[in-house]
């Protein structure tokens, strides 16, 4: 909620083009300050490690009358049912969970996407097996690949801050309404001080009007007045099957229908840094900054190499990857987790996917030098790029 | 809310199915009616799956013929049998996952309350045992303690009905049934107690075999929600299918249930005995 100091103005702008003043938080902080300036309606917390503190913080813009309402729920599964509730009542809702608790609350998100609701949640991502770590890894997301929300990965604090206000933006478009989840990896983002750039603390969104949603509002205010508005369609004939599996490719057709607000509130689903190189490094997440890194110590030796920053994960960039790797010759895929997620997803898009190397990866709460990196690039070219392929 | 936003505009009137076009001329909105009056307005439209003798489809219509204002209701349900008579009432119903149904009445109401601050939106959790006490308990209760202004209505069939059978929490004890194939080994869950005891402020324990019970209690927990605080109404629901009894019987089983298990009990703070006095005029003794 806009607080008295905040006023409605033509905020998207000034939000996303506006001044803005330097600040130096930490990821949680940064969360915080976007959910301020969100006219967020609703919020509901329970504690995780790594996200804990952002909730807190939200729970103190509640006190100060950034928010209407905020209560912590007794687990994740219940607050992500609770913000499905208070969602189909027609507000704007936010909350955060991490790790163990994404997983707690695995089932409620297919139901935010399959009832079309513009949830934003923010994922700190961290290990989730046993033994149990709490520390930065982002399998999670893999888990979370199919549940029909659209997923954005933020490299920093800055990029989470972004997001989070972009994810409203996007996500509350007519022709998306679909839940957003903005990720960032646990600790590296959310417990690193680094200096952000915010927008005016009196500068928030306009707020949500439900009236604009494909779906009708559960509130006995939208018309037909009967209405069952989550139909159980459990009857084994032709129809029933068809009504399931065209709302289903409708999810579907509506998170690749966000790509055009992506482009217009992101600048696009991935960036590309030095086009014209042969050999690539591909990443989201805090795996880009340790790219970038290492993208500078072998240009240092000489070696032509890009950068691909992967922004959305749903939709994924397919056709964009398959345009800005049209030349390469090699893509190594270093990423913060085991299973190797986003290297599949590039295997999956690009066509000669030989040519995608899936490391390194890291886990457990590794960091990932940038050196391990440049290893990798040298040990695909010594070995022909034939590593990771067929 | 006005009965104008049911009405169809008449150039799509004639293609909306004939049971809407019912709902919106005999249904209960705006009206003042209630038990009594079952049989001269239409509470839910015709032909619902549910297997003959169902208690379950007569709870929902007994209930649903007993709340207040209809027309600003919202339902809350979950999977299972409940769901098919649910979903053919005269009533805003929505069914997430299972067993969630108080966390989302909870955001729901909440939303509700920033959305129409001056209005009583009443917001109705009506679901199984499964739901309510197994699966869902932690979430009932936590909703319980939290003080949500919501009404949640078991419908206590004591068993899982729409998987095929299985033990549930509330079944009988000694009960023989699917996943309790030598009875059940524990004590129906005591949620009625267990309601008071986590601060709903009213409750009621009543079967379908006493329509004007089953409609005072469910009307007595929905307004007392708006104005104090969570309430409970345990009804018992007899299945004929998994509980083998001839689907002519339900009414005779639910019966003889009330003189012995499911014995008409109420229980309600002071705050709310007053409020029921001011709201009836007197607090009367209840009807059979
Ligand atoms: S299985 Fe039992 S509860 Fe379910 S519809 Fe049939 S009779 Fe009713």
């Amino acid at each position: 909620m806009c607080s008295e100091k905040q006023k409605n103005r033509d905020t998207i702008t000034e939000l996303l083009h506006g001044l803005r003043n330097k600040a130096f938080i930490t990821g949680s902080e940064a969360v915080a300050e976007a959910v301020k300036r969100a006219n967020v309606d609703m919020a509901i917390a329970y504690p995780i490690t790594p996200q804990s503190e952002s909730m807190h913080l939200v729970g103190e813009l509640f006190a100060k009358g950034y928010i209407r309402d905020y209560y912590r729920a007794e687990n994740e599964f219940a607050v992500m049912a609770a913000v499905h509730g208070a969602a189909l009542g027609g507000g704007r809702v936010f909350t955060a969970t991490s790790g163990p608790g994404t997983l707690r609350a695995m089932e409620m998100f297919p139901v935010w996407a399959g009832a079309r609701q513009p949830i934003v949640c923010a994922f700190m991502c961290r290990g989730v097996s046993l033994p149990p770590s709490i520390q930065p890894e982002n399998i999670e997301m893999g888990m979370l690949l199919d549940t029909g929300m659209l997923m954005l990965h933020a490299e920093n604090g800055q990029d989470f801050f972004d997001m989070i206000l972009q994810a409203y933006l996007i996500a509350e478009q007519p022709d998306v309404h679909l839940p957003v989840g903005v990720f960032a990896d646990g600790f590296f983002v959310t417990h690193t001080r680094e200096e952000m750039r915010l927008p005016p603390e009196d500068c928030c969104l306009p707020p949500y009007d439900p009236g604009f949603a494909p779906v009708p509002v559960f509130d006995m205010e939208t018309p037909p007045m009967r209405i069952t508005r989550d139909p159980l369609l459990n009857k084994s004939n032709f129809i029933s099957g068809n009504a399931n599996a065209s709302w289903h490719q409708e999810v579907l057709a509506a998170a690749e229908r966000a790509r055009k607000h992506i482009a217009q509130y992101m600048g696009g689903l991935l960036e590309v840094e030095n086009p014209g190189a042969k050999i690539f490094i591909a990443a989201s997440g805090t795996a880009v900054s340790q790219s970038r890194e290492a993208l500078r110590m072998m240009q240092a030796e000489g070696m032509d190499a890009g950068l691909i920053k992967i922004k959305s994960i749903r939709p994924f960039p397919g056709s964009e990857l398959c345009k800005a790797l049209e030349a390469a010759d090699l893509v190594v895929v270093p990423e913060f987790n085991a299973g190797g997620w986003l290297a599949r997803e590039i295997r999956a898009a690009i066509d000669r996917n030989h040519r995608v190397i899936g490391a390194p990866r890291v886990f457990g709460g590794m960091t990932m030098p940038p050196w391990l990196i440049v290893e990798e690039v040298k040990k695909a070219l010594g070995a022909g790029q034939s590593r990771g392929g067929c | 809310m006005s009965k104008k936003i049911i009405t169809p505009v008449a150039s799509l009137a004639h293609i909306l199915p004939e049971d809407y076009r019912a709902l919106v001329e005999k249904g209960p909105h705006g009206k003042s009616v209630g038990i009594k009056d079952l049989g001269s307005f239409k509470e839910i439209t015709e032909e619902h799956p549910h297997c003959a003798g169902c208690g379950v489809s007569l709870g929902v219509r007994l209930a649903l013929a007993a709340l207040p204002a209809p027309e600003d209701t919202l339902v809350v349900g979950t999977p299972g049998c409940s769901f098919f008579a649910l979903s053919q009432t005269a009533v805003n119903y929505s069914n997430t996952a299972f067993g969630n149904q108080n966390s989302v009445a909870s955001g729901l109401k909440r939303m509700l309350s920033i959305r129409y601050p001056d209005k009583d939106k009443d917001v109705v959790v009506m679901a199984g045992d499964g739901g309510i006490a197994d699966i869902g308990l932690d979430m009932t209760l936590h909703s319980w303690f939290r003080g949500e202004k919501i009404s949640t209505i078991m419908l206590d069939n004591e068993v899982y009905g729409n998987t095929g059978g299985q033990e549930s929490g509330m079944s009988p004890e000694g009960q023989v049934l699917h996943m309790a194939p030598k009875g059940k080994n524990f004590k129906k869950i005591p949620v009625f107690e267990m309601a008071r005891t986590a601060g709903c402020v009213y409750g009621a324990k009543v079967t379908i075999a006493s329509p004007k019970r089953l409609g005072m209690a469910v009307n007595r927990a929905i307004l007392l929600a708006r104005e104090l605080g969570p309430t409970y109404v345990q009804i018992y629901t007899p299945c004929p299918t998994n509980m083998k009894f001839s689907p002519a019987d339900t009414l005779r089983i639910a019966k003889e249930a009330g003189k012995a298990h499911y014995a008409f009990e109420e229980f309600m703070t002071e705050e709310a005995a007053l409020r029921i006095a001011a709201m009836e005029g007197g607090l009367e003794k209840e009807p059979e």
